[in-house]
Order: structure tokens, then C-alpha cells, then sequence
């Protein structure tokens, strides 16, 4: 089996559990700059990228990766057995991205339990054929031939409820930006203290470039959906009615959503002060609205057709929530 | 003593994967499973979910090809709201995708394909990645993938907002429009584009067509398989990834039919097998057959090689004459050799760069109108796109607030899936039967997936339950006597 070069340099490991794949194209997009940061570590292992194996991590010693970056949420077996390995062969495990710093667009499975999910996909689905009801097995046996597959929690979990996590790049994904100061942080050991996230400590409005057009007062009466209204591309956009999570959001992204005229949807998820994304946002927008009668209140909140999936839509695993249970009749 | 060799996990794609190989006394394999090990939920967790949001969110099944789940998502809720984006917003999402495949297929020819070629099948693991393809090709024909893909990533975040999950789309067009300075990036853009792109062909054809053992390995039995092919096409039969009439061509190469996104269900099927988290998509109407080809069986391919089986040309000049090209050497229509994608992909790219070039030098595109605001109380709709990886269906149903239902969603590898199945079980006989196994052989039998550039973070957007368990309870001659079955809800069946 191919050995990781010998070179001396740091080693380091991207390892991806219930994700996109969006974390390792933002790696890709540091361009360049992918150049600095290969000349001064050696990947040790990077599936997408490289063909080192599992069993190739088995064989290091303990303790032997200088950092593993892991991106994604934990939603089966051999997701957490995986973080449990890299975290027994590295110095510093660091959640990379939404999904593994508070569960990201993933975790909203925790709104369902896994039977109406399976229902849902094996059984239901309109393009599926199924008559017998055959489901994948964890274990099964092909003519003689034994087959495994990971099981799946019921739960999606963020990557700290599985191992202990030194440091948090958020984002979906974290941008070139964040990724590449993290990494130099790294090399240059000046990061800042254990559990901190690696981004700056200030809601997104102090950098969105149309900070200057919110108002002291916004004094909302009616929330609108983008799909609505034409969207004014230098207006402030909860100015404009639109749910904009800026407020509610870390800094670090450069504003990018807004830039493409569409409101934050909070994918950096919240500063040190806030312990639940979704209260604090929510905290936030009820401090907007004009009206201070009860009724008023209710009609303009209804206007948010969704407010658990808009408002935790990549932290319901990180929150005070973290599912929704599923009661039956006995 | 029969032997299992495992490769775990599969390398150089998008998403997990593992094979696992059996081998008899005398070192021939009996059988090759590729497996999927990972599901999420899309399909579930899409309900109770407002429509508009949807090309945000499902654009997270894949941060590879987000924009192929965007665009089909935002073609959905046009169909969903009944409504037509004015000229200048299709155009502007056509322009948005041409530079996103081109972006896409470049990544899989010099990062997670090219490797196998430019480096070489064998070579040790360590070297076959793009740093070992610079190495091969030099630091300035690295720079130059590097600079070219950087640059059209930034003109999706121009238009877009983020690179990797864009925000564009909207039912009945696009959230910005393009500006005057903004269309002569592109136009800039795009002339380099097409430069690279026949650069890249000049590179595929020097390394790969110039080898006599490449294009050997290319025309192998154990890397060709003889099935459907299916892709959209325009009004000319001509390939189109934004657009278009699905066409389904036979494994003699004639028109099984041509059918509009909104009629898919028609169609396309999946089948479920228990050793796997993917469902196996197969054509309606032939059905399913198991694990064979040939025209008696359902199962179809997509994605470069299918699309180019399944049109009849390319709807850009340089692409077309590459297109003829193709045939000509590879002993004409259909091709069904399927390390031949790698050589379609860069034809497609080819096709992507002049398609971005054209409508980054339409007039039109800087109209400011691109924006039909939707009147229709939504009921249900079906958008489809040509993903890098194949044909991708979005299908949500919602209620009159325009909250969804439900999602049902094929992506393109799961087109694949059965294929790419047989695929690798057929290199593997071919390749390891008989002979002493080593790293680079094994890596032999990866490359039949690969050649389909497969993305099981597409793949596997839809989730299983618990922890079933089958036992199948055998004498000892070794006949079946029964089977004992464990539920997802923890029930057990006998039969």
C-alpha cells in the first residue's frame, strides 16, 4: 500500500460525513492559494481528492495528524466511526462548515423520524417500484455472500455531540477567506483559544453593503417572500419586507447572498453571545415588528410560512431543540 | 477458500462509496458489489418547506453540481407558478449554467478523472491526484486549470451571489439582472473559456488517443456495456444541458421516444436492492431486469457519453466537428465503451464555453427585465435539467400558499446507479481474475466508476431508516428455507 510522503511537514486530513460536498469545492476555490497550502502540509488523506484509504489512517500513529478538518453532520455508523478515528490520529479536530459546526440543511431531518422518512423514500415515492417492500439492510447475505451497510442514527448530530471539537470554521461553506487565515493561523500556531470559532465576532449586517440604508427603526407590518416582489438591489432587505437573518448572523461571509440581491438565510450561524440561533433570530425580528397588539402580532408572524425550518434551517442539531419527537398513538 | 477483497472508501469522486469484491479458490472473481453507503432526506425534509427556498435548499445535496439542483429546483416553481421568465433571465441562467459545466467538467478532467491517464492507471496512490497531474503537465499548465477555474467561479458569484450554492434563481426568473460591465466579464471570460477548452481536447487527444494502451483500455470489453442512453435535447435533436425534450436512444442506437419533463413518471423507475442505500433507476416501459444489459433490459446510462449516444450533434461548431471526431475514431453510434466519457466530457466542455461565449454576446442578456412576478396559485411542477452527471428531475407538489407537500427527486446518479453497478463488477472480473492483486489493479476497477464521475452526495439525498436486518436460513446443501426479516420499526417477519 502507498505510503503519505515523508517529508516532515504537518499532516493533515479532510474527511467529509453527511455533507455536499461543498466544503472540499470551497477548499478547491482557494485557487491559488491552494498552492501555499499544499506546499506546506502534506494531505495525508482526502478522499475526494486523494486515493489514500481507510486502513491507511488505521496504520498512523496516534496523535500523528497535526489537524483533521471534517465537514459534515453525523447521521450513520461509520460517519461517527470515522470521527472517532481521525480524532484518536490528530492533534486538532476542527468542524469545518454548517453541517458540522451546528448539524446545516441536514439536521432539518430532524424534524421527521426515521420510519416516516423510509416510508417516505422506499415505499411511497411516486417513481419507485417496490412491490415486496425490500428495504437496504445493514446486514445481508447475497448467496453466501455477506454485505454490510452503516447503520443510521434517528438522530443528525453536529460533529461536537460525537467528538470533541477544538475549533469551528463556519459556513455552507466557510468561504475561501476564513479558510485560508484559519490555515495560516494553524501554521503559524496563533489560534485563538480552544472551542472559538474562526470567523469574526459581529452580526453580518456591520459588513453588508447596504448597511448604511437600514433604518434606526424598521417598524415592519408585513413580512414578504422574495418570490413576491421585485427585490430593490441597494435597499436594505429587511427594509424592503424581506426576511434577511443578517442581524441574528455571524460576520465573515462578505455578505454574498445579499450581494446576489437575496436576503442572509444564516448559514454562519450565530456569535459567542447567543446561545440558540433560531431564539436569537427570532428575538430579533420581534423587535422589528411595528405593531405592539397581540392580534397584529399574530397576522404578521403568520406571514412566515415556515418559521422552524427558516429560522434553525442549519442548526436544529446545535439548538436548544435539536428534533422534534414524533408522538404516537399507542 | 473464497476471498473479499474491499476498497473502502472509493476515492477521487463526490460522496462515499465502497466495492466489495469475492473471489473463488483459483482467483476468479464470482462478484462485485458497489455500494452506497450514506443517505440524508431530502425528499422528506423538503415538506412543510416554502417552494421559493427550495433551490437554496436541495442545492445542498450536492456542493459539487449546486448549480444543476438550483436550476432544476428554480425550472420546477416556473412550472409550479405557471409562469415564463422574460427572455433575458432565461438567457441569464442559461449563461450562469454554460459556466458552471464548463467549471464542473473541468474539475473532473484534471482533479478526480485525468489522473488515471495523465499520471496513469498503476501508478503509486500517492502521485495519481492533480498534484501528480502538475507534476506530469508542469506548474504552468497547473496554474493555468487553477486560474481558468477561478475565474469562472467568480462570474457565478457575480450573478449568483456564492459560488457553491448560488442564489438566483426565482419562479419566473432571476433575483438580479446582468449589468453592461458585468457582460463584458463573461464576454472576456468566455473567449479564454473556449481557448481552454481546445486546449484541453489537444491534451486529451496527445496523452490519452496517442497511447495505444489507453485507447486500448478505452475499446476493452471489460470496460463496455451495451444500454439505453438517454439525455435532453432541443428542437434539432441537438445535446442542451438547460433545456429541452428528454430523448431515449436503444443500444442499436434508435429514438426509443422523446418525452417533456412533466411526464417523467412515465418513464423512469426506480427499483430498490437491499445491499445498497441507492435506488436503481431503469426505463418504464422495457422495466426491470436486474443487472443486464442489452436491449431487453431497462437499465440506461446518462451523463457525457449518454448524452452524445442519445442526440444527434452538438449545437456549437468546434464541439460538432469534435463530436464527428469522436465517432469516426471510435467506430460510430452508439459508443458504449465507458471510459469513452472521459473523451465526451471534454467535448461537452468544448460545447459549454461556445454556448457561454454565445449568450454572454447576446444583446439581450443586459435587458433589465428578468422578472414575471407569479399571479397562479402553485399546485405542482416538474423541472429538469442536464446535470455534469446526467438528467436531473425535481418534482414538488405544494398547497396553495405554495408550501411543499411533497418532493420526489431523481438525480442523476441514481440514473446511473445500475450501471455503474454492472460496470465495475464486469473491470473487476475482467481486470483481477486470475492475477496477483495489487493497489494499481484495484485501482483498474475504480476507474470504471469513476469514468461516470458519479456523486453520491447527489445519489444519496434521500434516507433510509433504522437498522433492518435480513437472515436467510439455509440447510446445509445450502437451499434457502426461509427468510427472517427485521423491520426499520424493529417488527420481525418470518417467510
Amino acid at each position: 500500500m502507498a505510503d503519505a510522503p515523508q517529508t516532515g511537514k504537518p499532516k493533515v486530513a479532510f474527511y467529509w460525513c453527511a455533507s455536499c460536498g461543498g466544503c472540499e469545492e470551497a477548499v478547491v476555490d482557494l485557487a491559488e492559494a491552494i498552492l501555499e497550502v499544499v506546499g506546506a502540509v502534506d494531505i495525508a488523506f482526502w478522499p475526494v481528492a486523494l486515493d489514500f484509504k481507510r486502513r491507511d489512517v488505521e496504520a498512523m500513529e496516534d496523535g500523528s495528524l497535526a489537524a483533521s478538518f471534517i465537514n459534515g453532520a453525523v447521521r450513520t455508523t461509520e460517519q461517527a466511526e470515522m470521527a472517532q478515528l481521525l480524532r484518536q490520529k490528530s492533534k486538532l479536530v476542527i468542524a469545518f462548515g454548517a453541517c458540522a459546526h451546528l448539524g446545516g440543511i441536514p439536521g432539518l431531518a430532524n424534524l421527521w423520524d426515521r420510519e416516516s422518512i423510509f416510508r417516505r423514500v422506499y415505499l411511497e415515492s411516486p417513481s419507485t417500484d417496490n412491490p415486496d417492500g425490500v428495504l437496504p439492510q445493514v446486514r445481508y447475505e447475497d448467496d453466501g455472500r455477506p454485505l454490510t451497510l452503516p447503520g443510521f442514527f434517528d438522530t443528525v448530530r453536529t460533529l461536537d455531540q460525537v467528538v470533541p471539537v477544538d475549533y469551528y470554521l463556519p459556513g455552507c461553506p466557510p468561504t475561501p477567506n476564513i479558510i485560508l487565515q484559519a490555515v495560516r493561523a494553524l501554521l503559524r500556531g496563533e489560534l485563538p483559544a480552544r472551542g472559538s470559532v474562526l470567523a469574526p465576532d459581529q452580526a453580518l449586517c456591520e459588513e453588508c453593503p447596504r448597511k448604511d440604508s437600514k433604518p434606526e427603526r424598521l417598524g415592519l407590518v408585513e413580512f414578504k417572500r422574495p418570490h413576491q416582489v421585485l427585490v430593490d438591489e441597494g435597499t436594505c432587505l429587511l427594509a424592503q419586507g424581506l426576511l434577511c437573518l443578517g442581524p441574528a448572523t455571524r460576520a465573515g461571509c462578505g455578505a454574498l447572498c445579499v450581494k446576489g440581491n437575496m436576503p442572509c438565510s444564516g448559514c454562519f450561524g450565530p456569535t459567542s453571545r447567543v446561545r440558540d440561533y433560531g431564539g436569537k433570530a427570532l428575538s430579533a425580528l420581534a423587535s422589528i415588528v411595528a405593531s405592539n397588539a397581540g392580534e397584529e402580532i399574530v397576522r404578521i408572524f403568520q406571514q412566515i410560512p415556515d418559521p422552524t425550518g427558516t429560522l434553525y434551517r442549519y442548526s436544529l442539531p446545535a439548538s436548544l431543540l435539536r428534533r422534534r419527537r414524533e408522538v404516537r398513538a399507542a | 477458500m473464497r476471498r473479499r477483497v474491499t476498497i473502502d472508501p472509493i476515492t477521487r469522486l463526490e460522496g462515499h462509496g465502497k466495492i466489495d469484491i469475492f473471489l473463488d479458490e483459483q482467483g476468479q472473481v464470482e462478484r462485485a458489489y458497489f455500494q452506497v453507503p450514506e443517505l440524508r432526506g431530502f425528499e422528506k425534509f423538503a415538506e412543510g418547506r416554502p417552494a421559493e427556498e427550495m433551490p437554496q435548499i436541495t442545492s445542498r445535496i450536492c456542493g459539487v453540481c449546486p448549480t444543476a439542483h438550483h436550476m432544476a429546483s428554480t425550472k420546477a416553481l416556473d412550472a409550479l407558478y405557471q409562469v415564463t421568465p422574460p427572455p433575458a433571465a432565461r438567457k441569464i441562467r442559461e449563461l450562469v449554467y454554460s459556466t458552471f459545466m464548463t467549471e464542473d467538467h473541468a474539475l473532473h478532467f484534471y482533479f478526480l478523472g485525468g489522473p488515471d491517464f495523465v499520471v496513469g492507471p498503476t501508478a503509486p496512490a500517492a502521485e495519481r491526484n492533480v498534484l501528480g497531474v502538475i507534476a506530469r503537465v508542469g506548474l504552468e499548465v497547473g496554474q493555468r486549470v487553477i486560474a481558468m477555474r477561478r475565474r469562472l467561479r467568480e462570474l457565478i458569484a457575480l450573478v449568483g451571489g456564492k459560488a457553491v450554492h448560488p442564489v438566483l434563481g426565482l419562479p419566473g426568473g432571476v433575483a438580479r439582472r446582468l449589468t453592461p460591465q458585468d457582460q463584458a466579464r463573461f464576454q472576456e471570460v468566455a473567449g479564454e473559456a473556449v481557448e481552454f477548452a481546445r486546449f484541453t481536447l489537444k491534451l486529451f487527444q496527445d496523452v490519452v488517443l496517442k497511447n495505444s494502451d489507453y485507447v486500448a483500455l478505452i475499446r476493452d470489453d471489460a470496460f463496455t456495456h451495451r444500454t439505453y442512453y438517454m439525455g435532453l435535447v432541443d428542437n434539432r435533436n441537438r445535446v442542451n444541458f438547460y433545456d429541452g425534450r428528454i430523448r431515449v436512444t436503444s443500444p442499436e442506437g434508435r429514438e426509443l421516444t422523446t418525452f417533456a419533463a412533466a411526464d417523467y413518471l412515465d418513464y423512469v423507475a426506480e427499483h430498490v436492492e437491499p445491499w445498497s442505500y441507492v435506488k436503481f433507476c431503469y426505463l418504464k416501459p422495457v422495466g426491470w431486469k436486474g443487472f443486464v444489459d442489452g436491449p431487453d433490459s431497462g437499465i440506461y446510462c446518462v451523463a457525457p457519453l449518454a448524452r452524445l449516444n442519445a442526440a444527434d450533434g452538438m449545437a456549437t461548431p468546434l464541439a460538432q466537428e469534435a463530436y464527428e471526431e469522436f465517432y469516426a475514431t471510435l467506430g460510430g453510434k452508439p459508443v458504449h465503451h465507458t471510459l469513452a466519457n472521459h473523451w465526451a466530457r471534454v467535448i461537452e466542455l468544448l460545447y459549454a464555453a461556445e454556448r457561454m461565449r454565445e449568450l454572454a454576446n447576446d444583446p439581450e442578456i443586459i435587458d433589465p427585465v428578468v422578472r414575471t412576478l407569479p399571479t397562479a396559485t402553485p399546485r405542482a411542477g416538474v423541472g429538469v435539467v442536464e446535470a455534469p452527471r446526467g438528467t436531473l428531475f425535481h418534482h414538488y407538489e405544494t398547497d396553495e400558499r405554495g408550501v411543499i407537500q411533497r418532493a420526489n427527486l431523481i438525480v442523476a446518479t441514481q440514473n446511473n446507479a445500475a450501471r455503474i453497478a454492472m460496470s465495475v463488477e464486469k473491470a473487476a472480473k475482467g481486470v483481477l481474475s486470475g492475477r496477483e492483486l495489487s493497489e494499481g489493479l484495484l485501482n483498474m476497477v475504480e476507474m470504471a466508476f469513476r469514468a461516470y464521475d458519479p456523486c453520491h452526495a447527489c445519489a444519496t439525498h434521500s434516507l433510509p431508516g433504522s437498522m433492518p436486518l435480513v437472515l436467510r436460513l439455509r440447510d446445509r446443501q445450502g437451499n434457502v428455507l426461509g427468510l427472517l426479516r427485521r423491520d426499520h420499526d424493529g417488527r420481525v417477519h418470518r417467510t
